[in-house]
């Protein structure tokens, strides 16, 4: 009894510790978004101070953050809605006649690095005057969501027993009637997780929307990167600036935690 | 079938076409063309027309001591992190692996890095390395270490970056062997506990073999994302300090979008292309020869 009462005092002392780890690097960020800019500084590091909002005010009013803030939810939305429309009949198409080879060519898109493609698309999307348009940051961020989409899709589209659409189609529908009308509607966990976790990786990309968006159509990454280029670090407005970009994604999250984990594990644990 | 029309009958292209043009066009198509750019010396900044140059640029690229240096480091940066995350990754799926009060909340809290954007979680590390106001430097002072130098010098800032990679990506190996126990059958654990087995010999011997498979591949996922490493590195050092901490996928950009020699750095991104692919190929190799 004293035993089984020890290991569990040592169990909760690990989780505690993990926790603290884990949840330490956000907390301080929080904290310091409501710090001044002196607090901030001063040495050693202040864990006691009365909290300012002056940071909120300045990323909001001055730094246009509501804009980014939009570009970041217009590029990520529309990519993934139409990641969707194209990932969703060919995901289908894979599970169905099992063409293990398609769904490679369309996973290599995750696997290779995006600045193989960033660096031409730069030339091309240059050439046709699309620098700082939306068109190019969507079908860029679509290349994130597309393989994603595939990726899940495909595999939940393998748990729907083939039955059902065979047996509407003795019954004369076409197959793509009854992959519309049967196995879209019980397809609903899967979309979730899909759109869900492309969502958040597009809302999380750095690299594309460094090189392709300017002013007109710059996304949060690059808004509060920025932030820290300029001369002087003005930390509590950084850190005010990434606690405004992770809490939609963190939001999402804790929404659909259940899709979320299994998004992020489906692949590995099917093996 | 009697009402199989031309759509229905050729289901099968006409599904995936879409996709397939789309990636044609975004992927493939850029990729021939950069292998073709690396085969000139094109400089954008010069305003003359690209022209062929054979292997002028690979020759440039190649014996560039910079090159060496990032190729290496992208490598030694890899597998560090992920043997690190690694190691603890499935160190924390075994802590966890059990019936307790918030286990729900240690998920979740789990998940939190994963989906942190990855510039804002460099930038608050910045604040924590920050050689005068920075935490990291108050906790050694505390304890009575000499302070640190963390990414403003050029010896510690690959393991100050690896630190950041742990702490975002750890998370991700727990949770997929997480999901890996629960799908294991009792029956062997429970065979060897009646046979006398320790709680340390059941894991060794019994549990880890059984989740092997999802712990490789989890550890695959992660080698072939570290080895892409960009918005940590590029936000909290951009290579810095000098070259230090500078690897493929930073210099291909930098060669790309501030010096702006496509032909040399198409060659930096055939190499990294090739890095990725051949690592992606020869561990999908090992495992089908291993059977793991």
């Amino acid at each position: 009894m004293n035993k089984k009462f020890v290991s569990n005092v040592v169990f909760y002392l690990l989780v505690a510790i993990i926790a603290l780890v884990v949840l330490f690097p956000f907390l301080w960020m929080l904290s310091s978004s409501f710090k001044t800019q002196s607090d901030i500084t001063s040495w050693p590091p202040q864990f006691f101070f009365s909290p300012t909002l002056q940071n909120y005010r300045k990323v909001f009013e001055e730094q246009d953050f509501l804009k980014y803030f939009l570009n970041s939810t217009i590029v990520g939305g529309v990519s993934v809605g139409l990641s969707l429309i194209l990932g969703l009949p060919a995901a289908y198409s894979i599970s169905r006649f099992a063409q293990r080879k398609l769904a490679v060519f369309i996973l290599l898109a995750r696997l290779m690095p995006g600045i193989s493609f960033l660096m031409p698309w730069y030339i091309i999307f240059s050439r046709l005057d699309l620098m700082d348009s939306y068109v190019a940051l969507i079908l860029s961020h679509m290349l994130i969501a597309l393989p994603i989409v595939v990726w899940i899709m495909s595999s939940y589209f393998s748990t729907i027993p083939r039955e059902l659409e065979e047996s509407a189609m003795v019954d004369g529908a076409t197959r793509q009637y009854a992959f519309w009308a049967i196995i879209l509607p019980l397809s609903g966990p899967g979309v979730i997780t899909a759109t869900t976790l492309s969502f958040i990786f597009s809302w999380n990309n750095f690299m594309f929307s460094q090189v392709l968006s300017m002013e007109k159509t710059k996304t949060l990454p690059i808004a509060v990167y920025n932030f820290i280029s300029y001369a002087e670090v003005d930390w509590g407005g950084v850190m005010a600036a990434a606690v405004a970009i992770m809490a939609p994604a963190i939001i999402l999250t804790m929404i659909f935690q259940k899709y979320v984990v299994k998004g992020l594990t489906m692949g590995a644990v099917k093996g | 079938m009697i009402h199989s029309s031309f759509t229905e009958r050729n289901l099968r292209i006409l599904f995936p076409l879409p996709a397939i043009i789309f990636i044609a066009l975004l992927m493939v198509f850029p990729v021939l063309y950069t292998l073709c750019l690396s085969f000139t010396n094109w400089n954008l900044t010069s305003g003359m027309p690209a022209s062929f140059a054979g292997f002028n640029s690979y020759i440039r690229v190649l014996t560039e001591p910079r090159f060496l240096h990032a190729l290496g480091r992208t490598f030694s940066f890899t597998l560090f992190a992920v043997a690190i995350e690694g190691f603890f990754g499935v160190a924390i799926a075994v802590i966890l692996n059990r019936a307790f009060v918030g286990r729900s909340i240690a998920k979740l809290l789990l998940l939190l890095p994963l989906v942190a954007t990855p510039v804002a979680v460099g930038i608050v590390f910045n604040l924590f390395y920050d050689p005068t106001i920075g935490l990291a430097n108050f906790v050694l002072d505390s304890l009575g270490l000499p302070q640190g130098q963390w990414i403003s010098n050029s010896r510690s800032v690959i393991p100050a970056l690896i630190l950041v990679d742990v702490w975002q990506w750890t998370p991700m190996i727990t949770l997929i062997v997480l999901a890996g126990l629960a799908g294991l059958s009792d029956e062997p654990i429970e065979a060897a506990r009646v046979d006398g087995a320790s709680e340390w010999q059941i894991l060794r011997y019994v549990t880890i073999p059984m989740v092997m498979p999802v712990i490789l591949t989890a550890l695959i996922l992660r080698l072939i994302d570290a080895l892409k490493t960009f918005d940590i590195i590029f936000a909290m050092t951009g290579g810095g300090p000098g070259y230090a901490s500078e690897t493929l996928n930073i210099m291909g950009f930098k060669y790309s979008f501030e010096y702006f020699r496509m032909g040399q750095s198409s060659v930096i991104l055939v190499a990294l292309f090739l890095v990725v692919f051949l690592c992606s190929l020869g561990i999908m190799k090992l495992r089908a020869t291993t059977e793991l």
